[in-house]
């Protein structure tokens, strides 16, 4: 800041490549929901089948999607990096998390009040509309990535068939 | 000289053609369990003077010939290096050879990666899986020529940590002044502390000005596909963005077609394509 002025919660919002481009209306109603957070290496964002009640915009450091199973410790499903969201499932019930989301190294980040925006979208369904047209780029993108890791695409070709 | 010129005699030289050399294994260095890394001489002692991106035929002696691209450094050019995976019969055999023995080449034969093009302008290098061996050369080339590039990005998708190639090597450029190391990996335990997800996602996070950017992409061609669409949706101009192709190769010198892909022939047209040329062959099944 150069300005020697705080910051809203609407311009920090605006800022995050989520809310780009928003109008300031929006942001401002969307920035009564939000806080900022910060995480130490290590902590949990949150954990699997927690309830969904807070998704995080991700203004620095990097999070760890995992999953624990029996034998084999955590497995890191993806990690997110700056300007990335975590966290969906407060979208569609049961509301509940799918994954664990762990710091890795320092995190700083800008904590949405999900029920707060969920009652917001139901209340104004134009600006849930836009909120909504943010997010589902964002699950569409994990899930094509998804399916190309699903591919396997580095595996040797002796794995999947291929005699060179 | 300048690529195009290496390129150009490489092809249409006698010894490029189909007449093997003699070469000596001089060092076997494993890479990963299925990997290896032979350096090799001539027995006749000329250096086999290659571009970034050609590759040779090598011949092990009553198995068979196979395409492998170059992984060494063009400058070294008294030592051939080739990182070469044990799939099949020739390859495994290949693999197996050890110091002392001798192997034939053939080439250097195909087209070289445009690497002029990036004088002055950012270069990025993606990479996934074997396809960080044939992009080799151009980091040791872009090491050279640090001065005359605005900056130099390697990005590299693998499919776990235990399979990355040339990690300490990786490791060594990521604390190089001018250049950036990018990894991610498809899975992960929690022992990896790095980036886990497809090299796309990659991409757009270590491209610095996309529009003076120039990329050089290698890989299996689905990631290849997705990786210039990323490079396109960044911003990187279409005739800036070049591809190494694989097919079956057996000639070498776009003799017998068994490497067609429609217009082209990839050992004499290619193996590197800019991304136009190439495009729209890419997503035609019957090729």
């Amino acid at each position: 800041m150069t300005d020697g002025k705080m910051k809203s919660m609407a311009d920090i919002l605006a800022a995050h490549p989520l809310f780009a481009g928003l109008d300031s209306e929006t942001t401002e109603l969307l920035g009564g929901c939000a806080g900022n957070v910060h995480f130490s290496n290590g902590d949990y964002l949150f954990k699997v089948d927690e309830p969904a009640d807070t998704f995080y915009l991700l203004r620095g450091g990097d999070v760890a999607l995992e999953l624990r199973m029996p034998g084999r410790g955590r497995l890191t499903v993806q990690t997110v990096h700056p300007g990335a969201v975590v966290g969906a499932s407060w979208i569609l019930p049961p509301y509940r998390w799918r994954f664990d989301a762990r710091a890795v190294g320092a995190v700083r980040a800008t904590g949405v009040d999900a029920a707060c925006l969920r009652t917001k979208c139901d209340a104004d369904p134009s600006m849930g509309y836009q909120v909504m047209q943010r997010f589902l780029p964002v699950v569409a993108e994990r899930l094509q990535t998804t399916r190309l890791r699903l591919l396997d695409l580095y595996a040797p070709p002796a794995e999947v068939g291929r005699a060179l | 000289m300048t690529t195009a010129v290496v390129a150009e005699r490489s092809v249409h030289s006698g010894e490029g053609g189909m007449l093997p050399r003699a070469f000596e294994v001089r060092a076997r260095r494993p890479e990963l369990a299925d990997c290896v890394t032979l350096e090799m001489a001539a027995v006749d002692g000329r250096p086999l003077d290659f571009a970034p991106g050609q590759f040779t035929m090598l011949y092990v002696h009553g198995v068979g010939e196979i395409a492998i691209s170059i992984s060494g450094d063009p400058a070294a050019d008294a030592t051939l290096v080739q990182t070469v995976r044990a799939v099949g019969a020739v390859s495994k055999a290949v693999c197996n050879l050890q110091e002392g023995q001798r192997i034939g080449v053939r080439g250097p034969l195909g087209t070289a990666w445009p690497v002029e093009r990036a004088f002055g302008k950012h270069l990025m290098i993606v990479a996934g899986g074997l396809g960080l061996a044939p992009t080799r050369p151009i980091i040791y080339w872009a090491l050279a020529n640090r001065d005359r590039l605005k900056s130099v990005a390697i990005v590299y998708g693998t499919r776990a940590p235990d399979q990355i190639l040339y990690a300490p090597q990786l490791l060594g450029w990521s604390n190089t002044e001018g250049l950036r190391v990018g990894i991610t990996v498809d899975r992960a335990a929690e022992d990896w502390s790095g980036r886990v997800g497809v090299v796309t996602d990659l991409v757009p996070a270590m491209l610095r000005d996309p529009a003076e950017t120039v990329a050089m992409v290698c890989g299996p061609e689905i990631m290849m596909r997705f990786g210039a669409q990323a490079l396109l949706d960044a911003g990187v101009p279409a005739e800036d963005i070049h591809l190494s192709l694989e097919r079956n190769m057996k000639c070498g010198i776009g003799w017998c077609g068994h490497c067609q892909l429609g217009p082209h022939l990839i050992c004499r047209d290619g193996p590197v394509f800019s991304y136009p040329a190439v495009r729209d062959l890419m997503t035609v099944w019957e090729l």
